[in-house]
């Protein structure tokens, strides 16, 4: 696979699977107005999705489009990290979950607004803006439950405990992150990593929350080798209609 | 104790120049979230360029019973409109 078609992929993958995600908690938040701050937080990332998507498929150069890539591509082919399609447990661990990415994102967005291909540049540009709101409410909200009560801290230990194993993919670079910062085309993930590390350490000490002491980060997700199980059940509901109706519209 | 937030008034600005106008209220654990609810609630069809919130408790109201002494004196007395002048269009929104 050509890496930058794989990176476009990656990006949108991950938009794609964490604003469906995301979207499950339309009608089901706690409050009204959580609910509709969530619903366009998805919406956010699908149209950013849109945009990697689309930007991929004009690379891969075989005809196809952001919605063939999106609906008719099985879990082996999706390069979104393992993080992203972990389920959304309680309201605390959805929001643990989306600043453990937005976090990452921000940094790799505000890298790539850098980058020598100038659409990666323009379709970051844009999604940059709408991130850096993602993050200012993922990690003010963690901060609220973190240092709340008893029971939201206890919960979003818990969901920082079980999330924290996933985050490292995301910072983690292989071939495909080492080749496209080589081209000038993605920043250096190591660079990332670091900033990444000091926004975290920052929001969970003012959360008053433990980051697990360990480095340990399941691998499989960006690269396509071991999606975990979850990947494959989101794919049924979310591809469902177009499988059952090919080239339906609405 | 309540385990409902607090409720916020909110008011937008449409547009630089233009007053900021109720439009709603909603429910926020403090001012800063307040601002991020009203953000995501009021102004995802661009609708503003300024955000103004108020905790609810902190409005004092006029007392619906006392429209009678408070309003209806003024019903009778039209020469208190301003509407004899002539407002040039050049003055814009007022």
């Amino acid at each position: 696979m050509d890496p930058y078609f794989e990176f476009l992929c990656r990006m949108g993958d991950n938009t794609l699977i964490l604003g469906h995600r995301v979207s499950e908690w339309c009608g089901h938040a706690p409050v009204i107005e959580e609910d509709i701050a969530l619903a366009n937080t998805a919406l956010d990332l699908i149209g950013q999705t849109q945009m990697w998507l689309g930007l991929a498929a004009e690379v891969e150069g075989k005809g196809r489009t952001a919605d063939d890539l999106a609906m008719l591509r099985d879990a082996w082919d999706f390069r979104s990290a393992l993080l992203v399609e972990q389920p959304n447990g309680d309201f605390g661990q959805t929001l643990m979950r989306q600043f453990l990415f937005d976090a990452w994102h921000l940094e790799m967005l505000k890298g790539l607004t850098q980058s020598c291909e100038p659409r990666v540049a323009e379709i970051a540009a844009k999604a940059v803006k709408e991130v850096q709101y993602h993050v200012e409410r993922s990690s003010e909200t963690v901060i609220g439950l973190g240092d709340g009560t008893e029971v939201s801290h206890d919960k979003m230990q818990a969901a920082l405990n079980l999330l924290w194993p996933f985050a490292g993919e995301l910072c983690t670079p292989d071939a495909v992150d080492d080749a496209m910062h080589a081209k000038g085309i993605a920043p250096d993930l190591t660079t990332i990593r670091t900033a990444y590390d000091t926004h975290i350490e920052s929001v969970m000490a003012e959360a008053t929350l433990t980051i697990p002491d360990s480095r340990f980060a399941h691998k499989g997700g960006k690269s396509g080798f071991q999606h975990s199980e979850h990947l494959g059940h989101i794919l049924t509901q979310m591809q469902w209609l177009q499988r059952a109706y090919p080239g339906a519209t609405w | 104790m309540s385990n409902e937030w607090p409720l916020w008034e909110i008011f937008i600005r449409g547009q630089h120049g233009m007053s900021h106008r109720h439009v709603g209220s909603l429910h926020a654990a403090d001012e800063a979230g307040a601002i991020k609810n009203a953000r995501d609630v009021y102004t995802r069809r661009n609708e503003g360029v300024s955000i103004w919130v108020v905790e609810a408790r902190n409005i004092t109201a006029s007392s619906p019973s006392e429209k009678g002494p408070m309003y209806e004196p003024s019903e009778s007395k039209v020469y208190r409109h301003p509407t004899f002048f002539d407002i040039p269009d050049d003055v814009g929104a007022m």
